[in-house]
């Protein structure tokens, strides 16, 4: 009990520290997801063109999944040095994958018959990509987005080993002096962001998949 | 005028088109026929190039389709595929206008003849437009799937298999429906079917297949009254073909 009131003790008397480690928390979070929609969705695009493409992006991305995150970060660390920089490319690395995995199942899963209704009124291939093929994989591409964000949450935590800030680092001071209530001031709003972040994107998928329900 | 000229088409080694001939004329509602697997799909989508022959030559007015950019030809040839094929996360008014949309012509004017056309099978505008396909039942969606292939004004027409999904009821009325339309807009309409007593009721004239070979071109008068061999007798039926004897003896199509 102590150290819950412990936690809410560090919000009401430090709340602008905190407020700061959960906004650098959300920019690293989100920038590093939304350079892997800017480069994968694209990805996924050439991938539905390209057998050869598609598998051997598919073989790489798995590759880079088997890395601990850690150490990910570490292999970042010696390129590009410590800060913001080298978190928000390791967590780009990590959000890739559900990002091309869905968008490209997305779109290779739409309905042939609509694929050949747009081309037989006479789409032009980018007009089909723009307004057939990726509004009818929305709600897919969305689901892989959720994951990633879910993700990047979790594993931006450990940026302030890497001298970047975040929430990371109230978990890990806490850690470091045996503070328990400052680990949870670190730790709850990083897993309230993330439950929040899942629903609100969750949200907009059913949303989407309601009003695009296939005709029969 | 839409002319086959020696048109094949093969997949591999196997030939599912064979060497077809035939002219279809301006504003002739014209019917391929035959059975599943005769080559019907293929003709047809040798017309709008989403299929290309071979061999031969296909023409629409004297010019050689393929010297044309197909996505020009597409834009002015209407479009009913086999399964309505309207897309789930546009509006119906988003549907039907989308090939005035993609040629860019005035909105004021498309938005206009989308009513029209609404209004002309029988759907209100006000209350159908803004619903997505999904809220439609079988029977609405495949008349939005026809007033869209129109909505542009498109000189020609496919439609496979349009109404085979539907049920009888309902595909009496939309084959009225569609004879009734073509009284009043005069397109080339070429329709695929499996379908012989739809296309003795529709058909200017008809186009009977058999694995990939024309076995006769004729008036619905032509087909039951001077069957050319057994296997246009046995598409046609014997039973029918006493039965709509006296239907069609009059009747001097064209
Ligand atoms: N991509 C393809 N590769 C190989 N064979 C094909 C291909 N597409 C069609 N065929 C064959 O060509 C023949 C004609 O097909 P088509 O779709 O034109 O038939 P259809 O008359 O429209 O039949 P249905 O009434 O069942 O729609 C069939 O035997 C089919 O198996
Ligand atoms: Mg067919």
């Amino acid at each position: 009990m102590d150290t819950i009131l412990g936690m809410f003790e560090i919000f009401v008397d430090d709340w602008n520290n905190v407020l700061m480690l959960l906004l650098e928390h959300i920019y690293m979070s989100f920038t590093g997801v939304l350079f892997a929609i800017l480069i994968g969705v694209p990805l996924a695009v050439a991938m539905t063109k390209s057998k050869v493409l598609a598998q051997s992006i598919q073989v790489l991305i798995n590759l880079v999944q088997t890395i601990p995150s850690l150490a990910l970060l570490l292999i970042v660390l010696i390129f590009l040095g410590l800060g913001y920089q080298t978190v928000i490319v390791a967590l780009f690395c990590y959000s890739l994958m559900p990002i091309i995995q869905n968008s490209f199942v997305g779109l290779s899963n739409v309905d042939r018959n609509l694929i050949e209704a747009g081309i037989g009124m006479g789409m032009t291939s980018r007009q089909l990509l723009f307004q057939v093929k990726i509004p009818l994989s929305m709600p897919v591409i969305l689901a892989g987005i959720r994951v990633a964000l879910v993700i990047a949450v979790g594993i931006a935590t450990i940026g302030t080993l890497v001298g970047a800030g975040g929430l990371g680092k109230l978990i890990y001071r806490g850690i470091a002096t045996s503070n328990d209530a400052k680990l949870l001031a670190g730790a709850i709003p990083a897993a309230l962001l993330a439950i929040l972040l899942d629903s609100v994107v969750g949200r907009l998928e059913k949303k989407l998949n309601r009003s695009r329900r296939h005709a029969a | 005028m839409i002319v086959f000229d020696k048109v094949s088409k093969s997949y591999g080694d196997s030939v599912v088109i064979k060497e077809l001939s035939f002219m279809i004329g301006k504003g002739e509602l014209f019917v391929l026929i035959g059975a599943s697997g005769c080559g019907k799909t293929t003709t047809m989508k040798m017309i709008n190039r989403l299929i290309e022959p071979s061999s031969g030559k296909i023409s629409i007015d004297s010019q050689d389709i393929s010297f044309t950019d197909p996505v020009m030809l597409r834009r002015d040839i209407g479009y009913v595929i086999q399964q309505i094929g309207l897309f789930p996360h546009m509006t119906i008014e988003q549907n039907v206008a989308l090939v005035p949309k993609l040629k860019n012509m005035n909105p004021a004017a498309y938005m206009k003849r989308v009513d029209e056309l609404l209004n002309m099978v029988g759907l209100d505008p006000t209350l159908f437009k803004r619903r997505y396909p999904s809220e439609l039942s079988g029977g609405q969606q495949q008349r939005v799937g026809v007033i869209r292939a129109l909505a542009a004004d498109p000189p020609i027409i496919l439609m496979d298999e349009p109404f085979s999904a539907l049920d009888p009821i309902s595909r009496e009325q939309l084959q009225d429906e569609l004879t009734g339309l073509q009284k009043q807009i005069h397109k080339t309409i070429v329709f695929v079917t499996h379908d012989m007593d739809e296309a003795l009721k529709i058909a200017d004239r008809i186009c009977m297949l058999k694995d990939g070979k024309i076995i006769q071109i004729g008036t619905p008068h032509e087909l039951v009254n001077q069957p050319q061999n057994e296997s246009v007798i046995d598409f046609i039926g014997r039973k029918r073909l006493q039965r709509n004897h006296s239907a069609y003896s009059g009747h001097t199509g064209g």
